[in-house]
């Protein structure tokens, strides 16, 4: 049963910062990441690979310090406005760039958030520029906690977060919606005759991709507690897909999985060598050649083998 | 005779100057099962084509039961009761044959207000039946794309069917279909077309098949139809039998 090792996956993260508190950071972070790439894996889902979901991520960490900036300054509400934010900002971008197929898709993504990150850097009256804005500390249920705390209170919230969203992602990849996704990849033209349009498959799975990186933008704002350009720039972006293709596309888990993979091997990576970025790469081209399906993919495949 | 349910008037449709419909009017009557036949590349399925709206002619209509579909999209269309199975079967490949299935089935469901898993029991259930009837029920659980060709054809159609058309079009609906299978293929799906009263016009190289279950025919050569009438009638006329099926 896959409910078993999932819990005991999730127990293993929660109490991983008791055990080792300097983990508690990276384990936000990658969370935040995760729902950013999972967004990123819902499209890949339709054959769509977009270079562009750090413009999401970022738009919603801007608009976290917005609201923080207008005197609004409740958790709560502000993920619920961030993730909002992310899906209005999706459904806007998603409306002319879900008619565009495989590079120019790609492509188109890449060009906007580029744009909205030439934006957040060069308009410093509003944005800050390149220093970028702090997000404040904001109150959870009207209590201010100290930043310690909060930041505690922001790594549980999270993994909540990523069992209940995780749960309505896989039920929307199991709806007729969910299938029509896939079956983008592989037959526009049935689906057409089906009497099922694509470009609202498309636009609504954007949509929701978009959300799911505003949620992970915000999150990271929070851990961070500063949002800066470089949250936009397309290396995040490629970092994202890159997330994405290293957990696997095969199940929701894989986002997070490929996200908390990767930091912890970051984080590690740093400590040995300032050349890290050559064991993160040299650990995808591994994953690539070897492992298809993603980090996942192993999982899964015991799973089925053992059945 | 009963009202035309598709009327396709003035059809005038060209590629690089080659005419594959030259003035065409046809008319399919509730009820019907309308055999096309002709040599190759004559234009029958440009025809479906036009009528699916996945190609517009360069003049004429086409109405369904009276109303002009012309300038409508194949989605509009088939969300007005057409479907249609292709020459070459057009499936989601990566996906389970059933779910295919449940998925055609869950666009006549309304896929909007489906928040609902896509596979239910009474999904399932529909979906096995019209496997069972084209005889694909053991391959229920097995990737499309894994399929023989064949198969494959039959899912195609049974997809169609899925879409419980009131008008069914199909291009070629016995080749790559093995000639035991073709005619108990052709029965089920009679059988389907009576019971459900779907109306079916159907493209086809096989005079047998064509002799056998076509309730009319209409012969169509380089972009025009040369005749047309009940099967014994056609396939007496002699221009037909030297051009079109070949027997002099």
């Amino acid at each position: 049963m896959r409910t078993i090792p999932a819990a005991i996956a999730v127990l293993m993260l929660a109490v991983l910062p008791i055990a080792a508190p300097w983990l508690q950071f990276v384990l936000t972070l990658a969370i935040a990441k995760g729902f950013a790439a999972l967004g990123v894996a819902v499209l890949l889902r339709a054959g769509l690979i977009s270079i562009g979901h750090a413009m999401f991520f970022a738009a919603s960490a801007y608009g976290v310090a917005f609201l923080a900036r207008a005197g609004i300054n409740d958790l709560g509400l502000l993920l619920i406005l961030s993730v909002l934010a992310g899906a209005l900002a999706g459904a806007v971008a998603g409306s002319f760039l879900v008619r565009y197929r495989a590079i120019f898709f790609a492509m188109l993504n890449l060009a906007v958030s580029m744009v909205f990150y030439a934006l957040c850097a060069k308009l410093y009256g509003v944005t800050g520029g390149t220093d970028g804005m702090p997000v404040p500390v904001p109150a959870v249920f009207g209590i201010v906690f100290a930043e310690p705390v909060f930041k505690s209170v922001l790594f549980y919230l999270s993994l909540a977060l990523m069992v209940l969203v995780g749960l309505a992602v896989q039920r929307y990849l199991n709806s007729p919606l969910g299938h029509a996704l896939s079956a983008v990849n592989t037959n526009e033209i049935r689906l057409e005759y089906l009497g099922i349009p694509v470009w609202a498959v498309l636009l609504i799975a954007y949509v929701i991709s978009a959300a799911l990186a505003g949620l992970g933008g915000a999150i990271a704002g929070f851990a961070i507690g500063r949002v800066v350009p470089d949250f936009a720039f397309w290396t995040a972006s490629g970092h994202l897909v890159l997330i994405a293709v290293l957990g696997g596309i095969g199940g929701v888990p894989g986002a997070f999985i490929g996200a908390l993979f990767l930091e912890l091997l970051h984080s590690a990576a740093v400590t040995v060598t300032d050349s890290w970025n050559l064991i993160v790469g040299m650990t995808l081209i591994i994953v690539i050649m070897f492992m298809p399906q993603g980090v996942y993919g192993l999982f899964a495949r015991k799973e089925a083998s053992s059945l | 005779m009963t009202r035309p349910i598709l009327e396709a008037k003035g059809l005038h449709v060209a590629f690089n100057g080659v005419k594959a419909a030259d003035d065409v009017s046809i008319a399919i009557h509730d009820g019907e099962f309308l055999a096309i036949i002709g040599p190759n590349g004559s234009g029958k399925t440009t025809l479906l084509n036009i009528c699916t709206g996945y190609i517009r002619p360069r003049s004429g209509s086409v109405l369904l039961d009276g109303h002009d579909i012309t300038r409508l999209s194949p989605r509009a269309i088939a969300r007005r009761g057409v479907a249609r199975a292709f020459q070459i079967p057009q499936l989601f490949s990566a996906q389970r044959v059933i779910d295919n299935m449940m998925l055609a089935l869950a666009a006549t469901d309304g896929l909007w207000s489906a928040v609902r898993p896509l596979e239910t029991a009474t999904r399932r259930d529909e979906a096995k039946a019209l496997l069972d009837l084209v005889g694909l029920a053991g391959d229920a659980d097995r990737i499309s794309s894994a399929l023989p060709e064949g198969h494959r054809k039959l899912l195609d159609i049974a997809v169609a069917l899925a879409l419980k058309p009131r008008l069914l079009l199909l291009d070629e609906p016995t080749s790559g279909v093995s000639a035991l299978e073709r005619f108990p293929l052709m029965e089920a799906l009679m059988s389907a077309l009576r019971q459900r009263g779907i109306t079916a016009l159907f493209v086809e190289h096989d005079m047998d098949v064509v002799a056998r279950y076509a309730s009319r025919v209409l012969v169509w050569n380089a972009g025009n139809i040369m005749a047309q009438g009940r099967p014994d009638e056609v396939f007496s006329n002699a221009q037909v039998r030297q051009r079109v099926v070949g027997v002099a």
